[in-house]
Formats: structure tokens, C-alpha cells, sequence
């Protein structure tokens, strides 16, 4: 038996197809990818943990995640009151402020990279006023958390507005005439039904994060030990010509992505079963 | 809508005092939460997109126009339209062919598949552009066949496009699949009943079905490949004129210290973001409208 079995089907088409769709994907993705996979498989496992686990890796770990945790952590809350409102409010300009939550995705990163640096530089927009009040934003932590925040703010209104639109407003309606009051309808009906989708746009917005480059290097000022992102740090040994310790750190962060892609696909899967129930 | 329901069945409003109180918030927390949400994109998407248009205009428009007389900005316009070029339709053409295989035919290892397409958008894009040094690098597998035979991929403008092209591969599968999916393949069968061969049905029945999707799918992909930083920033060894994209141009005039520079060359590549915007929101409308008839 082969892996492959197509059903009898009448449209012709059906090895042409897939087989352009395999070939694409295998000499585009995959054997690039596992180049990196088999580079880290000639290293000796002290050599490995040397290059992943040094100091200088391990403070570029620790910021990359907790910066990311707290952009993200920031997107649901936010995201959570920008979807409500657009999908439940009406205000002037309603259709414009739709359409500009996803400027991260269109906007370069570089570009809003450069933008938010001269928005929080010591002589910048915002800086000028904080700076004076001991609020240090650019090449520091947080404004590598400002750049973060920025990157992953549409995920969470984005998974959340079609399921808000979805939720029919007699459920509420039922809450109400059993005597709920609208704090207790929202907390024990509407937020567990919402809860799915905010945890997938949370999970999406930290992953993209994660990996994010562009947006925070002009932003961190890029300081060995304090400022440093991990992608950051594959560029640093690339432009060292150490290949393996680049690669090694590649694929630690391939595996998290990955781990975490399998997370999202499996959190969607409940987030659809749990609105078809 | 739903304040229409709720008006219409006045049973359900509770006898004790304000009318509706129950399934619509007051007053008070609309403004609140409009105000916080308005606020908060205030600050994350209006300030910067108004720093970069600011900060290019700062020292007037004869500066800002003088950017653009710079050969090597013009170089790298060249080479941003042309990684998009190639990436584009490649993707595009993938795309459609994911699309069909996976709609319109059940077989085994379909989820896997799908699965597999969306793997570049969990890749970070620095690791985008280091798996093709890997590959096509000096010290990489084809590396000293391509020194050999004298050609360049890496730290030239074919490393870009694959970079490129990796960066955007699922854009436009990702919208045609659950768009096929969901359309079936009825009229398909009927075309093929009444004698129109693969080519004549794809071409006349299915184009035009997914033609707003697959527009769709465009755009997002475009807007990706023309700004698109980390991974071309790894395989394109920064040469001025040669190998520099417009977002990586927008870098080195920073990093000079050319900042009207910088800016001007960042305020087209915002005015592309805008662009992208706005098409994507008239394609949504006329997407919807067109489900709708």
C-alpha cells in the first residue's frame, strides 16, 4: 500500500499537483531545513552544549523569552478590549482602526524598528519626556518589549473577532434571564467561551516573538548579556564565521518553534470543537 | 442585530431597573474600553507609522527628494522589485497547486502536509535565511561545486530571491486551502461532465471562484517579500548597489547616521504597508459581498 493513495476521483490534475506541491516544498523547506539539523548532528554533544549553553546564550534565552512573554501577555489583554470593542461597539472611524490593527503584519520590520527608536530615543517623541523621569525605553529590555508588542499586537484581536461575531447573543440573553448580572455573564459565560481563541492568538503572538529580529536590534542597542535577542546572536557568530554555534543555537529555537507550532495546531483544534459543541 | 433581537422580545429584560442592563454594557465601560483600545493603538501602530513620515520630512522636502537621486537606493528599489517578482509567482503557482491537490482529492498524510506548508511562518526569519547558507554557503553542501563552476548564490541576488521566497512560501496556500475546501468541487464535476478537459475547468470554473482569495493571498505574500528583513539580511553580505534590498538599505543609511535618509527610503516601504492595507480591506468587501449574492 502505498503512503499516498488517491481516492477515485473524476478531475484529473491529481499527480501533477502533488506532485509540484511535494517537490516545491522538499527543495524550498525541508532540505534546507534539515540542512541545519544535520550540521548540529556533526557536532560532539560538549561541543553542542558549549555553543548552546554558554552564559552569553543562556542571558539571550532568558530575554527573549520573558520579553516575549510579556508582549504577549500584553497583545491578549489589549487584544481582548480592541476585538471587543470592534466587534461589539460602533464609534466613528470604526472601519479605519479595523484595518490598521494588522499594520505590523504590513509594515516592514526594519521600518518600525527604525520608527520606534526615534519615538523612544533620548531626544525622540515619547523619549524626550520619559528620559527626564528615569523611564529608560530604548537599548534597553524594554524597549526590546516595546518592539516585541508591537510585532504580535494583531494575532490575538485577529483569532478573537471571529469567534466574538460568531457568539450568538442569545446565550446572553439566556444568562441574563436567569438572573445573572452582566459582570457574571461575562466572567462565567462569555470569557470560558472566548478562552480557546485567546490562548491560540496568546500562544501565535509569543511565537512570533520569539523569532522576531528586525523590529528589536535598532530598538535594544544589542549589549552582550543585557540586550542581546537569540536571533541577534546567530547573526553575531555568522558574521564570526562560526557556523556550527550559529546552527546549534538555530536548532534549539527550531525545536521551541516547533514544539510550539504543534501546541497552536493543537489548542485550534480544541478552540474549533469546543464552538461546534 | 442583537440590539434588535433583545428590543423585540422586551420578556427578557429584567423587571428590577435599567433595560437591558444585562446584555449590554453601560455607558461608562463602552467609553472605557473604546477609549483604552483607542489609546493603545494610538501608541503602538499611529505613533510610529507618523514617527517614520515625521522624522523623513524633518529637514524639509528638498532633502526628502534628494534621497531617492542616490543610485544605490535606486539599485535597491530594483532589487526589492525583483525579489518580489520572482517570489511571487512562485508561491503563487505552488499555492494553487497545494490548493488543488489538497481540496479537491482526500489521500493520506493530508494534515501532515498542511501542516508542512505553514513550517516557514514558525521559523524565525534569521534561521529563514541561515538554512541556505547551510545549503549554498562557501562551507556549505553545494558550496564548493558552486565556487567551481563560478556561481554565486549566497551573497547574491539568488540567495535573496530564495530567501525571499522561503519567508513567503505559505501565504497563498494558506488562503486558497480552507477557501477550496469549503467550495468544494461540484461545479468542477459538472464542467468535467459536460466535456471541458483539467485546463478549461481550472482555468473558466475554478479561477474565477477563488480569484478574490487568491488576490487576497497576493497581497499579504507581496507585502511580505518587498519588506521582508532577517532572512535576506543573513544571505546578502551587504554589498551597496549590488546586494542590498530596500529594507536592508534603510539599515545602513541608519547605521550611517543618515537618518533623512533612512527615513525617506522606510516612508515607501510604509506607503506600501498603507497600500497593502487598503487593497486588502477592499478585497475583504468585495469578498464578502460576492459570498453574499
Amino acid at each position: 500500500m502505498s503512503l499516498l493513495r488517491k481516492e477515485h476521483s473524476v478531475l484529473p490534475g491529481f499527480g501533477l499537483s502533488l506532485g509540484f506541491t511535494l517537490a516545491y516544498l522538499g527543495l524550498i523547506v525541508l532540505v534546507p531545513l534539515s540542512a541545519a539539523f544535520l550540521k548540529t548532528a556533526g557536532m560532539s554533544w560538549d561541543e553542542f552544549v558549549a555553543a548552546v549553553a554558554s552564559p552569553r546564550v543562556m542571558a539571550a534565552y532568558r530575554l527573549s523569552f520573558f520579553a516575549s512573554l510579556a508582549a504577549a501577555t500584553v497583545n491578549a489583554c489589549f487584544g481582548l478590549i480592541v476585538a471587543w470593542v470592534l466587534v461589539r461597539y460602533t464609534f466613528p472611524g470604526k472601519r479605519i482602526v479595523d484595518a490598521l490593527v494588522d499594520l505590523p503584519f504590513a509594515l516592514p520590520t526594519a521600518v518600525a524598528g527604525i520608527a520606534l527608536t526615534a519615538i523612544y530615543a533620548k531626544n525622540g517623541w515619547l523619549g524626550q519626556w520619559l528620559e527626564p523621569h528615569g523611564v529608560k525605553v530604548a537599548f534597553t529590555e524594554i524597549g526590546v518589549f516595546v518592539a516585541l508588542t508591537f510585532v504580535g499586537l494583531p494575532f490575538v484581536v485577529r483569532t478573537l473577532q471571529p469567534v466574538l461575531e460568531e457568539l450568538e447573543p442569545e446565550i446572553e440573553e439566556a444568562s441574563a434571564s436567569l438572573g445573572a448580572n452582566r459582570w457574571q455573564t461575562i466572567s462565567r459565560v462569555l470569557l470560558p467561551e472566548l478562552f480557546p481563541a485567546l490562548l491560540t492568538g496568546f500562544a501565535l503572538s509569543f511565537a512570533r516573538a520569539l523569532g522576531e529580529y528586525g523590529s528589536v536590534v535598532f530598538i535594544s542597542g544589542n549589549m552582550p548579556m543585557r540586550t542581546e535577542i537569540v536571533p541577534l546572536l546567530i547573526i553575531t557568530k555568522l558574521e564570526q564565521y562560526d557556523y556550527r554555534g550559529a546552527t546549534a543555537i538555530a536548532v534549539v529555537m527550531l525545536t521551541a518553534s516547533f514544539a510550539l507550532l504543534l501546541l497552536i495546531n493543537l489548542l485550534q483544534k480544541w478552540s474549533r470543537r469546543h464552538h461546534r459543541v | 442585530m442583537a440590539a434588535a433581537v433583545t428590543s423585540s422580545l422586551p420578556a427578557v429584560r429584567p423587571p428590577s431597573g435599567a433595560p437591558l442592563r444585562a446584555t449590554h454594557d453601560p455607558r461608562w465601560v463602552r467609553w472605557t474600553l473604546t477609549g483604552l483600545a483607542l489609546v493603545f493603538l494610538a501608541f503602538f501602530l499611529v505613533l510610529p507609522l507618523a514617527a517614520v513620515f515625521g522624522e523623513a520630512l524633518r529637514k524639509g522636502a528638498g532633502a526628502y527628494f534628494a534621497a531617492f537621486k542616490d543610485a544605490d537606493a535606486l539599485a535597491s528599489v530594483k532589487l526589492t522589485l525583483i525579489a518580489a517578482l520572482v517570489s511571487v509567482p512562485s508561491n503563487v503557482v505552488f499555492g494553487v497547486a497545494a490548493a488543488w491537490c489538497i481540496a479537491k482529492y482526500s489521500f493520506r498524510g493530508k494534515s501532515l502536509l498542511i501542516t508542512l506548508i505553514d513550517l516557514p511562518f514558525a521559523v524565525s526569519p534569521v534561521i529563514s535565511g541561515l538554512i541556505y547558507v547551510l545549503v549554498f554557503g562557501a562551507q556549505g553542501w553545494f558550496g564548493p561545486w558552486l565556487i567551481e563552476h563560478d556561481y554565486k548564490i549566497i551573497f547574491a541576488v539568488p540567495g535573496i530571491v530564495l530567501a525571499t521566497t522561503f519567508v513567503t512560501f505559505p501565504f497563498v496556500a494558506r488562503e486558497l486551502i480552507p477557501l477550496m475546501q469549503a467550495q468544494g468541487s461540484e461545479e468542477e464535476y459538472a464542467a468535467i461532465t459536460l466535456g471541458a478537459n483539467g485546463w478549461q475547468t481550472f482555468w473558466r470554473v475554478t479561477l474565477p471562484n477563488i480569484k478574490w482569495g487568491l488576490l487576497y493571498g497576493v497581497i499579504l505574500c507581496n507585502a511580505r517579500a518587498m519588506g521582508e528583513f532577517g532572512a535576506v539580511s543573513v544571505v546578502s553580505g551587504h554589498i551597496r548597489g549590488e546586494t542590498n534590498t530596500m529594507p536592508l538599505h534603510v539599515e545602513i543609511l541608519y547605521n550611517e547616521y543618515n537618518f533623512v535618509g533612512a527615513f525617506a527610503v522606510a516612508s515607501l516601504l510604509a506607503l506600501l504597508a498603507l497600500v497593502t492595507l487598503v487593497l486588502k480591506s477592499i478585497v475583504e468587501w468585495r469578498h464578502a459581498q460576492a459570498r453574499a449574492v
